[in-house]
């Protein structure tokens, strides 16, 4: 791999999948045909929530193919960088290449420029990306991100939501997105407030996707005998922060048991 | 018809070298060096805008002098290049001394076969794990593609002996402070005192697990040195 000089009028600028392009490294794209459904993995339920010190992402952890479960602990909540985190749903094997190239390029920018993009302009740039795959998403293998973060100019956690053609919706208080988006969308409908604190945002977060998993067969409850528990991560003013998984075995033991029957 | 003067190459590396040296001779100079924590890269710089010192990668920066377009220039290509091999292999393949020599591929062809050899000098430094500082890399090449090795401290720029010898050698690894107060009287010398508002450094955090490089502002520096 050579020294990428360019001449100036060839110059990429700090957009490194134009870099990838011009260097014969972009990823090709999909057209014609179709895969079944097992012949891929797929990923589905995450939810985003917007809390009193930012915002706060969650998804479970299974992959489907098809009927079949292809895998117990993937997972589908990322940080892009040190304030802001996206959650995938869809094709499992385009989606965490999206979310790679979309860690770099943030990544990228900020070197080449010295200076972080904005929220918004972290929004626009995975929007751009999710219009990209928008010829793969027509043979089935769509990604629909959630895309969360602290935005340090207003001081307060954004979200935002997307759909296949790379159409960009901020919502105000939460999104969610994969097969199981329906049910856990209606719980924390139900249990959202303005002021909740962290330890309130993580319950309902994972009460969502537990009674999503209830409902859908392509979202992984928690398995307190394997020890799996969704990816719960909170973004703030200090960054972002996976939650424990320790904590997270205490927050489901409750929701169990409360759902318990005497 | 005419035919050109015969001019002996030696002369023409010669002319080249000189020009280059003279370019790099007008900027002001930088010092890296190791740390009980890594490695700093001190550079009097009065502008807190057009940067010397920069990040590469995890663990690797890149510092310039002599012409800022080109130094910039270089930068950026060294930032793509780190980009592109840990996109294409794995984080971990990116490498501080893979870096060093493309940076000396492309000087040494731009000054054998361009019109003008660029001016610049440029560092390419990666901090290691190991606690001693025994993984630790820095890399010196020149404007003609001159790569050179160095342990625990270097100087780049035109007054490079002078400041060498004021600065003299660490006898051990010193502390952030210890090492940034010797290192800015040597860049300043005997007849004038240097502030933090014309330094600009950087430092390569051993202990950071991914991205080790951060700046320090003008407050940071000023506190280190001051008390």
């Amino acid at each position: 791999m050579n020294l990428p000089l360019f001449r100036v009028q060839d110059d990429p600028g700090p957009d490194f999948s134009q870099l990838l392009a011009r260097s014969g490294f972009a990823p090709p794209v999909q057209t014609g045909g179709s895969l079944a459904p097992e012949m891929y993995r797929h990923g589905t339920t995450c939810v985003a929530i917007r809390y009193v010190d930012g915002v706060l992402l969650a998804g479970d952890r299974r992959a489907t193919s098809g009927h079949l479960i292809s895998h117990r602990t993937i997972e589908k909540v990322f940080p892009a960088d040190n304030h802001s985190g996206v959650a995938i749903a869809g094709a499992a094997g385009p989606a965490v290449e999206m979310v790679r190239l979309f860690q770099l390029q943030l990544e990228h920018y900020e070197k080449v420029e010295g200076t972080a993009l904005s929220l918004e302009g972290k929004a626009n740039q995975l929007s751009q990306m999710i219009r990209a795959n928008l010829p793969a998403a027509m043979q089935g293998l769509a990604v629909v991100p959630i895309f969360a973060g602290y935005d340090v100019k207003r001081n307060e956690g954004r979200l935002f939501e997307f759909d296949v053609t790379g159409g960009r919706y901020e919502e105000a208080d939460h999104a969610s997105t994969g097969s199981g988006s329906l049910h856990a969308g209606t719980v924390i409908k139900l249990g959202f407030r303005r002021d909740l604190a962290e330890a309130d945002v993580v319950r309902l977060a994972v009460e969502a996707l537990y009674e999503a998993a209830d409902e859908d067969s392509a979202t992984g409850g928690p398995d307190p005998v394997r020890g799996i528990f969704p990816v719960v991560a909170t973004i703030s003013a200090d960054g972002y922060q996976r939650i424990g998984d320790a904590e997270l075995r205490d927050v489901t033991a409750a929701i169990i048991d409360s759902r318990r029957e005497n | 018809m005419n035919m050109p003067f015969y001019v002996a190459p030696e002369q023409v590396m010669k002319d080249r070298a000189d020009y280059a040296r003279k370019g790099i001779a007008r900027g002001r100079s930088l010092v890296a060096f190791q740390f009980d924590g890594g490695i700093a890269i001190c550079a009097e710089n009065t502008s807190s805008t057009l940067r010397k010192i920069s990040e590469i990668y995890d663990r690797i920066a890149f510092a310039g002098v002599g012409k800022y377009n080109e130094f910039d220039q270089l930068r950026i290509a060294g930032v793509r290049h780190a980009d592109m091999k840990g996109y294409a292999f794995s984080r971990e393949d990116v490498d501080a001394r893979s870096l060093a020599n493309q940076y000396a591929q492309s000087l040494g062809q731009i000054f054998t076969h361009e019109m003008k050899p660029m001016e610049v000098e440029i560092l390419v430094a990666e901090v290691g794990f190991a606690e001693d500082g025994s993984q630790d890399q820095l890399f010196h090449i020149l404007y003609d593609g001159t790569v050179m090795d160095e342990d625990s401290a270097v100087v780049l720029g035109g007054e490079t002996d002078v400041i060498s010898e004021r600065l003299g050698t660490f006898k051990k690894i010193p502390t952030l402070k210890d090492g940034l107060t010797r290192v800015v009287a040597a860049l300043a010398g005997p007849d004038r005192e240097l502030f933090a508002a014309s330094l600009e450094v950087g430092v390569l955090q051993r202990s950071e697990p991914r991205r080790a490089f951060r700046r320090l502002d003008d407050e940071a520096v000023a506190s280190i040195l001051g008390s």
